[in-house]
């Protein structure tokens, strides 16, 4: 499940490296597509759409990580 | 004159009517006089509908779902014959094209555009489309205003723009009309279930020249025109109705 993850967040940002600790907004390859991308992604892999406000409190990938599991719970 | 803007006894099919724009032109199909039929899946939200309409006995609802071909064909079995179409019902889905899978592209468009498609060629294979029937298609500005990964529903949108202008060509001879509203951002829930957020939505607001986005009622009001006789001379044509979204 983590490793998954990791990779769906890396064809997302289509990078090659995507660490826990990561805030990914400051990826170079963040913007409006990829934030689409991303949203698009947890709907389509995880059946979860997280409001904006819940969204922009998540700031790492390891609470993005931690929301999806929570939701999936 | 106020007579040519009324639907007085006519009957109007109306898919998608369990919610938003659907629900609008049902209930206001209903107030200006029509007798309405109302389908969609939700059989709770589709008897709401019905219940908005509820000051006469006329009307009917029948639940189906045009994702599957018997279900079209009994709806146009059961359906009387008609002097209009409202072909409204549809889903939004946002997705980066490199994020498309084969089945989201299925769904989408069997929802937006085959089972339009096939409902009228099964209504018109059983006689239900009367002579001078007005059919009404709820396209979106979308098929021409390209928004970040809507391309799904803007090709399907895009479709429903040529089948309109095609289907009118085909018809014209039978006095049967055809035509599709364009409307640009409706406040409906149909934005609930898609990945645009509120904080979205208010930017994107900042392009709507009126200063709001349409209210279901507003593309009501422009489909009564359609299904009336006031639009006699109206066919093949796509009506943008956006609140100046598009002249930007």
């Amino acid at each position: 499940m983590e490793e998954n993850f990791i990779d769906l967040l890396k064809e997302v940002f289509e990078i090659d490296e995507v660490k826990f600790e990561d805030t990914f907004r400051d990826y170079e390859t963040w913007d409006s597509l990829t934030n689409i991308s991303l949203i698009a992604m947890l709907d389509d892999e995880y059946e979860i759409i997280i409001d904006t406000k819940d969204f922009s409190n998540i700031i790492t990938v390891r609470e993005l990580y931690e929301e999806v599991i929570k939701r999936k719970a | 004159m106020k007579e040519l803007f009324r639907l007085e006894d006519k009957k109007i099919l109306i898919t998608g009517a369990s919610a938003g724009i659907g629900r609008s032109i049902a209930s206001n199909c209903a107030k200006v006089g029509a007798k309405v039929s109302v389908t969609a899946r939700n059989k709770v939200r589709l008897h709401e509908t019905l219940k908005l309409m509820q000051q006469n006995d006329d009307h009917s609802m029948h639940i189906a779902d045009l994702g599957d071909e018997e279900d079209i064909i009994s709806l146009a079995k059961d359906l009387p014959e008609l002097d209009g179409i409202v072909l409204n019902a549809g889903i939004v889905k946002t997705v980066p094209v490199k994020f498309i899978k084969k089945d989201t592209l299925e769904d989408i468009f069997k929802a937006n555009i085959y089972g339009s498609i096939l409902l009228v060629k099964h209504l018109l294979k059983l006689k239900k489309v009367k002579n001078n029937c007005s059919i009404c298609f709820i396209s979106s500005v979308a098929s021409n205003k390209m928004t970040l990964g809507n391309s799904l529903y803007s090709a399907t949108k895009g479709a429903v723009n040529s089948f309109t202008r095609s289907l009118a060509l085909e018809l014209a001879s039978k006095q049967i009309r055809v035509n599709a509203i364009l409307p640009g951002m409706v406040e409906t829930d149909i934005l609930k279930d898609s990945a645009i957020s509120q904080e979205n939505l208010n930017s994107h607001l900042k392009n709507y020249p009126i200063g709001r986005f349409g209210k279901p009622e507003d593309i009501a009001y422009l489909a009564i025109y359609m299904l009336s006789d006031a639009s006699a001379f109206m066919t093949g044509s796509l009506v943008t109705i956006d609140g100046g979204y598009s002249i930007k």
